[in-house]
């Protein structure tokens, strides 16, 4: 089968082998109104409220928007603003903990018998892609089309980041469980997890927890970047080719993240909503990299903290991998989509030159893009050009950029070319 | 707490550099060059270190005058000076060969925007010019370790064997008649993923062929003349060489059968990097011919029903 394109990272995965651990409890939670692709919550709590651990705090008033609850026991303090990475200001509810931690009394396991019942248990967790992208998983699994394969992304191509990989290896019996769950009420009848060939000991637990499932393949994926990247993962799986103008629903294909199948089935079993995640904690600036189940909401200072890491060091904070992460800062608290929190002490910086036309970026582009087309057609404003190269089909995975030799900005450029077109 | 850095994904880049690149591309010349300069004496070796620093010199000074950061520091002016260098005869005077790299740098790269938006090769274009003007002293070359000087091109001096053609003990240009060194030198740039097989394949696969054809000896054929570095080095060039990999074979293609046609057709011994000039004007043209289709984009084919329905309307 053909491969996409794709680049070698240097492996970094100093996390690979660490264990997950739970964070001490903060003193303090910050959680943002929006941690999903859509629109932010309404705050339903005021300051000096008393709220309980899984706690409806944020009303989902819009369709394309999931609840957000506490995630500790504690007093609210105020409602604050909070700036995301990508500059939006949303409300963000200042949680004071309390020693005792206390379930709050709404937290009992949903009945989940049909399709509809499953779309109203994934809304009303606050589930999200726990994968990074945020997307609404009930309104992924409201499809209208009969869905024929489930694909499980399992890929974890970034640098560093270890999350998925230890919840594969810790609880893949969990994994599992998502997939049982999603498939029976969906009527699914294949199911294809995408994980990465250079972690054998996660395919092989994966396997061992799917022995009695029937129609549970695991696909060894190859070891380059990137391989979780919806269309890539569907191509590498399934052998399938999206075509551009549909979506993978029409197409019959559901892809959900590993971590957020084993949500669903720890809150089929428990009924308690999200309100914590795994993230790995590393970076050049981290002396004890780790990963870290933490409250979501968690100042990102009390992480860096645990993983004995002095703030004066750090130059760059990212949440997510290195490769699609976004830049943060100290106020940051950790949000639904946050799989890393990398802290680097060194920030090169890179002077780009001229073009000189040597190809690397269009051998590293997955999608058969030409970003050294797309880089001077957008220096010149040629939005005919960009349109005829395809600039909308680019999903900024940055291998164009990681691969430059001149040391061009390509992802960057191509990203504001797109919003040329906008 | 300092202030944090805020930039654009991805935060993470490799390590290939222009600079590393043309050291790669220097070191793969230097054992055609060093072979050519032990061969053919001091004054070839003047030869290739005028060329060198003249173009580098230049490159500074465009630099400066075209306000253009980076110049020097690529080291590309020195692999254009070594290349223009490598083509020219032992015996080539000094002066005309800094003349050679004046054109190459000023007029054939920084006149037309500098490191990346030249049409032609540098190298190519200045030794054309330089073969048009100084006609004499680019015709004229000298048995090695001899005094013997000769004026007939070398794929028709006829007398010498294939060793001697891979290891340079023929009349011909400094750096091109050791074609063993060139040979090495290119395997070198492919193994380090530096330049593509595909452009020397067809250069090299349509030019065999086609002297095949013609009932020539085809290992001479070969190892004469420019043949071997215009195949490994001229026709990879990245900057006036098509992008795609078909793109660089048809490239490829193309300057073999030109290189045969001026050879055995044409008024000039050895027009190997004519032809790769000629074909650095179809480089655009080839570009857009080879343009790949992007993952999932859906080209729209013309069914027999829409052209019926085109051609009713009209």
């Amino acid at each position: 089968m053909k491969r996409l394109n794709g680049i070698h990272l240097p492996v970094k995965k100093r996390t690979e082998d660490k264990q997950i651990t739970p964070l001490p409890l903060p003193k303090t939670v910050r959680i943002p109104m929006l941690m999903h692709s859509g629109s932010p919550c309404v705050p339903i709590v005021s300051a000096g409220d008393h709220v309980d651990v899984g706690q409806l705090i944020g009303r989902a008033e819009a369709s394309d928007a999931v609840p957000v609850h506490s995630s500790v026991s504690g007093t609210v303090r105020r409602i604050i603003r909070y700036e995301l990475p990508s500059g939006q200001t949303v409300p963000c509810a200042e949680i004071e903990t309390c020693e005792t931690q206390l379930l709050a009394d709404t937290c009992i396991p949903p009945v989940i018998n049909t399709k509809q019942d499953l779309i109203d248990a994934a809304r009303e967790s606050g589930c999200v892609g726990l994968g990074g992208d945020g997307s609404l998983t009930f309104q992924k699994l409201s499809t209208n089309h009969p869905v024929q394969m489930l694909i499980v992304n399992g890929a974890e191509c970034e640098t560093r980041l270890s999350a998925d990989g230890r919840l594969m290896l810790e609880a893949p019996e969990q994994i599992i469980g998502g997939i049982e769950l999603v498939t029976k009420l969906l009527k699914i009848r294949e199911t294809r997890i995408g994980v990465r060939r250079n972690r054998p000991a996660a395919i092989q637990q994966l396997l061992n927890a799917a022995a009695n499932s029937r129609n549970i393949t695991v696909c060894p994926l190859p070891s380059d970047y990137p391989q979780g990247a919806e269309k890539v993962l569907i191509f590498h799986t399934a052998g399938i080719a999206v075509p551009d103008g549909q979506t993978p629903e029409e197409l019959g294909i559901l892809v959900l993240n590993v971590s957020t199948l084993a949500f669903l089935y720890q809150y089929s079993q428990t009924g308690i909503p999200l309100v914590e995640r795994v993230v790995t904690v590393d970076g050049d600036a981290v002396t004890k990299p780790c990963n870290l189940r933490v409250p979501i909401g968690t100042p990102v200072t009390d992480l860096l903290d645990y993983a004995a890491c002095e703030p004066d060091r750090i130059h760059q904070l990212l949440c997510g991998g290195e490769m699609m992460g976004e830049c943060i800062t100290f106020r940051a608290s950790v949000v639904k989509t946050q799989n890393g929190l990398i802290a680097s002490n060194t920030v090169k910086t890179y002077e780009e030159s001229a073009c000189i036309r040597c190809g690397r970026c269009m051998n590293a582009c997955p999608l058969s893009l030409m970003p050294v087309s797309l880089d001077k057609a957008y220096q010149q404003r040629d939005v005919n050009q960009l349109k005829a190269l395809r600039v909308d089909l680019c999903m900024n995975c940055g291998c164009c950029t990681y691969v430059c030799t001149a040391k061009r900005p390509l992802a960057e450029t191509i990203q504001s070319a797109k919003a040329l077109l906008a | 707490m300092g202030k944090l850095n805020d930039s654009a994904s991805p935060h993470l880049r490799g390590n290939a550099s222009v600079t590393r690149i043309m050291l790669c591309v220097i070191l793969a010349l230097l054992p055609a060059a060093i072979t050519g300069c032990l061969n053919y004496g001091r004054h070839a070796a003047l030869v290739l270190l005028v060329t060198v620093s003249a173009a580098v010199l230049f490159d500074f000074f465009s630099g400066l005058v075209f306000k253009r950061i980076n110049c020097v520091k690529d080291m590309s002016a020195a692999v254009t000076g070594l290349l223009l260098g490598m083509c020219l005869p032992p015996d080539f005077p000094l002066w005309k060969a800094a003349i050679g790299s004046f054109l190459a740098i000023v007029a054939v790269k920084q006149a037309f925007g500098g490191i990346g938006k030249n049409i032609a090769n540098p190298a190519a274009a200045a030794w054309i010019m330089l073969l048009l003007v100084f006609h004499k002293d680019m015709t004229t070359w000298r048995i090695p370790m001899t005094e013997t000087i000769v004026s007939s091109a070398q794929p028709l001096s006829g007398s010498v064997g294939y060793w001697d053609l891979l290891f340079g003990s023929t009349a011909g240009n400094i750096g091109e008649t050791c074609a063993a060194g060139l040979i090495l030198g290119g395997i070198f740039l492919c193994l380090c993923g530096i330049t593509s097989p595909a452009a020397p394949v067809g250069f090299l696969g349509s030019f065999a062929l086609l002297s095949w054809i013609g009932g020539f000896d085809v290992p001479e054929q070969l190892l004469t003349g420019a043949v071997m570095i215009g195949a490994f080095f001229f026709a990879n060039d990245y900057t006036t060489t098509p992008l795609t990999k078909s793109g660089k074979f048809l490239f490829g293609t193309g300057c073999g059968v030109l290189t045969f046609l001026i050879r055995h057709y044409g008024g000039f011994s050895d027009g190997t990097l004519i032809a790769v000039a000629a074909m650095n004007l179809f480089t655009p043209m080839l570009d857009r011919l080879t343009a790949p289709v992007p993952f999932g984009a859906v080209r729209k084919k013309k069914t027999k029903k829409s052209k019926k329905q085109e051609t009713a309307a009209a």
